[in-house]
């Protein structure tokens, strides 16, 4: 018996809606992400992350009734994250059926918000992204930080904080587990920045979940084997059907990876 | 109409539980009503008790006694009565006799045992221990029935830094194995605990709550 590794589908959800929708698979409704949780659900995924890239205030809200019509048909963990800026925040989004909230903007401001928030709901429930890009000065060797930097907004404002140091100190004040994204990676389909991954994880105590860059099986395998992530999320390549989850999870177990394979319905 | 009263002390995601459990009983012919409840008098009146609960074992253990009268209650059904109840994850480690997380706090005292960190020998697996593993189960029980264990079995929900070691072996129900044998179910007579999270361990989990609602301890 072991842990296996993780598939993470994630969806990115604004106002209520799936951005960009979902073709996998023969949905009523592409666009809702209800439906798409449930086929992920069915598919056999360990787990489902929302992103909410919603960029008004008001259609917020709309959050809370995905993450609640989720949870009354999925019985998986399911991760919110995007705007979560507060501990109301958490509170709703965790009693509407959420499982873990990640936290990015929030804890770079703050990095004691992410001590309230683990003391108030668990360290199990805190994620926190890390979203890092190469730092354009990087001189590997040349000094103490690492090569990458932190940003926020989607990717859009560099903070100049290192992310081997951010995510260390993010871990001491009570994240259960960290999101590593490559903003230089993201949407290329090139493969997870491996080192930025290995680099993390080897650094921490708690699981790093790899992501950004996904465009074929072996970068999951890679991800695992040489970026040492716990699990991997994914997003293209499973909602445009390039791949299915049953499929990913096949081509990581005959690569040596364990994974768990009961739950798979095709 | 028979009822299962989910315990609502502030600790813990109530709804997941509530949905699985409701799932489960539209599927039943005596189609149990779901309570989600804080009051120890609905608790007193319930056929079956479920107590949920993440984060630290002080907070939760402190979360419980806030509730006025709810140990008593839970005693009175649990402990002088034959109530069945499920513990799940903190639900299920508050059983114990006392928690070592952080600091030492006294458990409720119902399974003797203390709650420790797990300590994996490899010191390269992550804590918490956090995903899907399969169980083995070290003595059969009702709420097992059913369920494939073992390396090809159905998988559970785990996600927890510490587990519950039962002074008595006959106490100890299932395990798992993350760099050594870790707790994954407890239990005496009514009483039954799971470290991992049915409400959110699709098929297996599923199949626990409908053995649960279905056992007559």
């Amino acid at each position: 018996m072991t842990l296996k590794t993780r598939i993470i589908p994630c969806l990115d959800v604004a106002g209520g809606r799936v951005v960009k929708g979902v073709n996998f698979v023969d949905l009523i409704d592409a666009g809702d992400p209800v439906q798409a949780a449930m086929a992920y659900d069915a598919a056999g995924a360990d787990e489902l992350t929302f992103l909410d890239i919603t960029a008004s205030h008001e259609g917020r809200d709309t959050i809370f009734d995905v993450v609640a019509r989720t949870a009354e048909h999925c019985f998986m963990p399911v991760t919110v994250g995007g705007g979560v800026r507060s501990i109301e925040d958490i509170r709703k989004l965790l009693l509407a059926g959420a499982d873990k909230v990640a936290i990015n903007s929030a804890a770079v401001n703050d990095p004691d918000f992410i001590a309230r928030a683990a003391d108030k709901f668990g360290n199990q429930c805190i994620v926190v992204s890390v979203d890092a890009k190469q730092r354009l000065d990087a001189k590997v060797g040349g000094d103490n930080r690492s090569e990458w930097e932190i940003y926020t907004h989607g990717g859009r404002r560099p903070t100049g904080i290192d992310a081997v140091e951010f995510a260390a100190k993010m871990v001491e004040r009570g994240a259960g587990e960290l999101l590593v994204t490559s903003m230089d990676r993201d949407g290329t389909k090139s493969g997870f920045d491996l080192k930025l991954t290995r680099a993390i994880a080897d650094s921490v105590e708690v699981p790093v979940i790899a992501s950004g860059g996904v465009g074929k099986l072996q970068d999951l395998v890679d991800g695992v084997t040489e970026g040492h992530a716990s699990a991997v999320l994914a997003a293209s390549i499973f909602h445009f059907g390039t791949f299915t989850i049953p499929e990913a999870k096949r081509y990581m177990a005959d690569h040596g990876i364990a994974m768990r394979l009961d739950a798979a319905a095709a | 109409m028979s009822t299962v009263a989910i315990i609502d002390y502030g600790a813990g995601n109530l709804r997941s539980a509530a949905n699985a459990f409701e799932r489960v009983a539209a599927s039943l012919v005596s189609s149990p009503e779901i309570i989600v409840t804080a009051d120890p008098e609905v608790v007193r009146r319930a056929d079956r008790i479920m107590l949920p609960g993440v984060g630290a074992f002080a907070d939760c253990k402190a979360g419980l006694d806030a509730v006025a009268g709810m140990t008593e209650v839970l005693e009175e059904r649990v402990i002088r009565g034959t109530t069945p109840f499920l513990g799940v994850c903190v639900g299920m480690q508050l059983l114990a006799g006392e928690g070592r997380e952080k600091v030492i706090t006294a458990g409720l005292g119902w399974i003797p045992g203390a709650v420790e960190k797990i300590r994996p020998t490899d010191p390269n697996l992550k804590i918490p221990h956090m995903g899907w593993n399969t169980i083995s189960v070290t003595k059969p029980h009702a709420l097992l029935a059913g369920i494939p264990d073992g390396p090809n079995g159905l998988h559970a929900y785990f996600v927890h830094s510490y587990h519950f070691l039962t002074d008595d072996p006959a106490h100890l129900l299932a395990t798992t194995d993350y760099g050594g044998v870790v707790t994954a179910c407890v239990g005496r007579d009514n009483i039954f605990g799971t470290q991992f999270h049915p409400e959110k361990s699709q098929a297996l989990g599923l199949k626990l709550i409908e053995n649960f609602m279905g056992w007559t301890p």
